[in-house]
């Protein structure tokens, strides 16, 4: 009855909805078109009006070799989110639904670096990497070691996935361990009155039955992998050393911003939500095959 | 003989588990201690002696950080950036999820959608246009430059998380209220807000951790580092004071504390802000 007259609707729809078109659909659409164009000034001033340029920028995509790295990097990233974040989170979450005490300070603890910005962390790992007086040298010098060039170009794209991994587990760790405590004790008891051992428990009950987490878990990671810019970005600004650890992030950045190129900057930009729409549609194909 | 067996089996494993679970406490917590036991030295002491406590405990570097770096001009702007980005999803949100639950209409589904697909759409994709727009309003480099993409970024979001709570709230004391004369205003301002106070303040966790940790948006808009917000400033204080060590130990420090006290006090609504969407309920 309240809701009988539909014009107060729109008021409540109105301002939001704008918002939604004005700041997110209508750049997204501009954005495919800047991508087409040769756009010689940000803002179109007389006398530097953009020139049509087709597709010339996605046949540009296709060989750049900086690009290449760059989308490597980010596969790679996704892969190791996958294995280690959402992997090792799920051995943490299991080890701590077996222990009766601690387990709100172990919570607690483990997502604490979830709350802080990637910037701080990032500043944090470079002081931990600074070749002078790092501490991971001083580590070494008091073993007897000489230093090591820890962003030297064979280990700067591993120097800085291990930061972005470790600072995600554990929002991994509490996804899954909210999803393993929602699966009822008496599965768990009637598997141990037919004698199956605590470890033949977890592939036999908790993995299949965990299945839907997982997905959530995979579809997060792959797509979080591809919005990766801040850490990267502080410690180890522009790909350095040679590009050699660009994200899409930070390359599409590095054009736009740092090189003044918008229009590749704009194509660089669509091909990135391409590969997320392309990432999660893989991802949910898999997952929904194996539920049925 | 065998339940002895069987207890001491269960304890070993017990403190193996501990073991595994403790040393990754440790990782977490390490690196931080580590930090803010480096604050208090000098840089050259830093680099030499990082593990041991300072031979006298100083607080140089956090007079320079709030002197020669602003720190606390940048808290402010941060703040009120953050603040502002809150305020305006919070709104939004639980308006946009009021009349997509409460009201059939036309484009209702077309609204739902248009929520759903923008979740596809990274910062990247829309910042250039975004970018373009501000320098043609006049609007590069002040705050709401930042706000405006930052509250635009949250709010599909946020309904959608607002629309799953919304759905769960039963409509009796709504029709009540309306009975006694009550109009929508008042019963959206007097009994749908109070009663979806909690996911509310999930909403708001997540967006105001969201734009204060967000370095990118800010980079972008904000190039006057007088006006910069805490994520900006620090990014600069690593590419200029890079060696400073101290200098360095001490702002993230400053960054981290302020968060890690909220934490203690809110860690249960925090967790469940961030992980909201991913976890039903």
């Amino acid at each position: 009855m309240l809701y009988k007259k539909k014009w107060p609707a729109l008021l409540f729809v109105l301002p939001g909805l704008l918002f939604l078109l004005i700041f997110l659909y209508l750049p997204f659409l501009e954005n495919i078109r800047n991508s087409l164009y040769n756009m010689k000034a940000v803002v179109e001033l007389p006398g530097s009006a953009w020139k049509f340029i087709g597709l010339k920028n996605y046949r540009r995509l296709l060989w750049d070799p900086d690009l290449r790295t760059a989308i490597g990097n980010t596969l790679k990233m996704m892969a190791l989110t996958v294995v280690f974040e959402v992997g090792f989170a799920f051995v943490l979450a299991v080890l701590v639904s077996n222990v009766k005490r601690l387990q709100q300070a172990f919570r607690t603890v483990y997502f604490f670096p979830v709350v802080i910005s990637a910037t701080a962390i990032g500043l944090m790992f470079k002081l931990f990497y600074n070749y002078n007086g790092g501490m991971l040298n001083q580590l070494l010098n008091a073993v007897g070691k000489e230093p090591v060039n820890w962003l030297s170009p064979a280990r700067a794209f591993g120097m800085v996935a291990v930061p972005i991994l470790w600072s995600y587990i554990g929002f991994y760790f509490v996804i899954l361990l909210t999803g393993l405590s929602d699966i009822s004790e008496d599965i768990y008891e009637a598997a141990s009155i037919d004698g199956c051992g605590r470890g033949r428990q977890v592939f036999y009950i908790t993995l299949p039955m965990m299945k839907p987490v997982f997905a959530t878990c995979v579809t997060l990671a792959v797509t979080g992998a591809l919005k990766v810019f801040d850490l990267p970005w502080v410690i180890v600004p522009n790909g350095a050393p040679q590009g050699l650890t660009h994200f899409l992030g930070t390359y599409m950045y590095q054009q736009t911003f740092g090189l003044n190129d918008y229009d590749y900057g704009s194509a660089l930009a669509f091909m990135i939500v391409v590969m997320g729409v392309v990432a999660a549609g893989v991802v949910g194909f898999f997952t929904r095959e194996r539920e049925v | 003989m065998t339940e002895a067996g069987n207890g001491n089996k269960v304890c070993r494993s017990g403190i193996l588990i501990y073991t595994v679970l403790g040393l990754w406490g440790l990782s977490t917590i390490f690196p931080f201690a580590w930090v803010l036991l480096n604050s208090f030295k000098a840089s050259a002491e830093v680099l030499n002696s990082s593990f041991a406590l300072p031979e006298t405990w100083i607080l140089d570097n956090y007079v320079t950080a709030f002197s020669r770096m602003n720190i606390g001009t940048a808290y402010r702007n941060s703040l009120i950036i953050s603040g502002s980005v809150t305020a305006g999803v919070v709104l939004l949100s639980a308006m946009l999820a009021f009349a997509l639950t409460r009201y059939r209409f036309a484009g209702r589904r077309l609204v739902n959608a248009l929520l759903a697909a923008s979740l596809m759409f990274p910062v990247f994709s829309t910042i250039i246009p975004v970018y373009r727009m501000m320098i043609r309003a006049g609007l590069l480099g002040t705050k709401l430059a930042v706000i405006l993409p930052h509250i635009a970024g949250n709010l599909s979001f946020a309904t959608i998380v607002m629309v799953g709570f919304m759905k769960t709230v039963p409509i009796d004391m709504e029709e009540a209220a309306y009975m006694e004369g009550a109009h929508v205003f008042q019963v959206f301002g007097r009994i749908i807000v109070p009663l979806c106070k909690a996911s509310l303040s999930t909403v708001a966790i997540f967006s105001f951790l969201w734009s204060y940790n967000d370095l990118f948006v800010q980079k972008i808009m904000i190039r006057d580092n007088t006006k910069y917000p805490i994520s900006n400033l620090l990014e600069t204080i690593s590419s200029q004071y890079g060696t400073d060590f101290g200098l360095m130990a001490a702002s993230v420090t400053l960054i981290v504390l302020p968060v890690l006290l909220v934490y203690m006090v809110l860690q249960k609504n925090i967790i469940k802000g961030l992980t909201a969407g991913a976890i039903k309920g």
